[in-house]
């Protein structure tokens, strides 16, 4: 079983607001790459898609 | 690959700087420079690729290329983290600096590898995203881990890493990669050597500090200008080839007789300076990065307004 992450002090004000950016950083992230896959699957869905 | 010069592991730092990295860093270790001329000259490689490809689908694949190049940024500031915290030019980057465990930018970095390899498959086509894969496995594997550190042509072979993404773009576009498309891979492979010969001259104290084998390095000044200027001729010859290929048109072939005249005219100076004066290669360094974006865009400025192709 994996060892839980334990710092051995809390964080400092600065600390905890650059993990918050990280975490706002990798959210956008997320949603932008969802986003885009979504996209270029819809384009390439309406490429196949017969004529007429 | 030694530790010893590198500061520790930010995570073993109590009390300090283990939690203060914040997206910039994770942007630096995608190298943004060097991303930005892999976006231009694969964006070039798709304009100049016969057929047409949908904007969004282009936009998308230009993307992948862009974050595949700069996962191969990342897994080599991974391997190179000790050579980096020696030199005065690269220790303020993210992990010699202290701000990113090494193992954090390693997974980083795969991760981003797999992510944009697959992303370029589902936007345009296998063999685009086959030689994306290809362009990363050479820069961290056969540059990064064998040739950087164990030989002066490590940044000649090596070079083709950073030749390929006009090939990738072309192939993205056209779901081929004819030998036009590798004509614009040998002019940026003909102009790296003499791209960072010219950097290594200034820098050579960096470079023996670190125990990089650079041409200065290994076989002195003297020979590393022979070499630039034969180099810089054989450049000269081979940027003017996409004209004679048919792929460019006589915009093109003006401008890139004259670059190239500029070129071997700075090389000239180079080979003809005195030991310990940089003075033509720093010159030559600054524009050797214009020469190959004067080509490049030149390319460009001719097929986006139909003046060529």
């Amino acid at each position: 079983m994996a060892e839980e992450f334990e710092p051995e002090r809390p964080l400092t004000p600065e600390e905890l607001k650059q993990r918050k950016r990280r975490n706002v950083a990798i959210g956008l992230s997320l949603g932008a790459f969802v986003l885009i896959v979504f996209i270029v699957t819809m384009l390439k869905l309406a490429g196949n898609a017969p004529q007429g | 690959m030694s530790d010893a010069a590198m500061k520790p592991e930010p995570y073993t730092l109590a009390g300090q700087t283990y939690a203060l990295a914040g997206p910039e860093d994770y942007f630096a270790l995608l190298k943004p420079r060097v991303m930005s001329l892999v976006i231009f000259t694969a964006f070039v490689g798709m304009v100049v690729a016969p057929g047409a490809i949908n904007p969004l689908l282009a936009v998308v694949s230009l993307l992948a290329i862009a974050v595949g190049a700069g996962a191969s940024g990342a897994l080599n500031m991974w391997w190179d983290a000790d050579i980096d915290a020696v030199m005065k030019r690269t220790e303020a980057r993210p992990i010699p600096a202290g701000r990113i465990p090494r193992a954090e930018a390693a997974a980083f970095g795969g991760f981003l590898s797999v992510l944009s390899v697959a992303l370029l498959a589902l936007a345009s086509n296998y063999l685009a995203a086959g030689l994306l894969a290809f362009t990363i496995f050479f820069y961290v594997v056969i540059y990064s881990m064998w040739l950087k550190r164990s030989t002066p042509q490590n940044i000649v072979i090596g070079g083709a890493a950073g030749a390929l993404p006009p090939v990738v773009g072309w192939a993205a576009a056209s779901g081929t990669a004819p030998l036009d498309a590798w004509v614009l891979f040998a002019v940026i492979f003909l102009w790296t050597p003499p791209h960072f010969w010219a950097l290594a001259l200034y820098k050579r104290g960096d470079y023996e500090r670190a125990g990089v084998p650079m041409m200065p390095v290994v076989k002195g000044e003297a020979s590393t200008r022979k070499q630039i200027f034969a180099y810089a001729l054989i450049l000269a010859a081979t940027g003017v080839s996409p004209f004679l290929i048919g792929m460019a048109g006589f915009l093109y072939l003006a401008v890139s007789a004259l670059l190239g005249a500029g070129f071997v005219g700075l090389s000239w100076a180079v080979l003809n300076a005195a030991e310990g004066d940089y003075t033509s290669s720093k010159r030559l360094f600054g524009f050797s990065i214009l020469y190959l974006f004067g080509l490049f865009a030149t390319l460009l400025i001719e097929h986006l307004a139909g003046l060529h192709g």
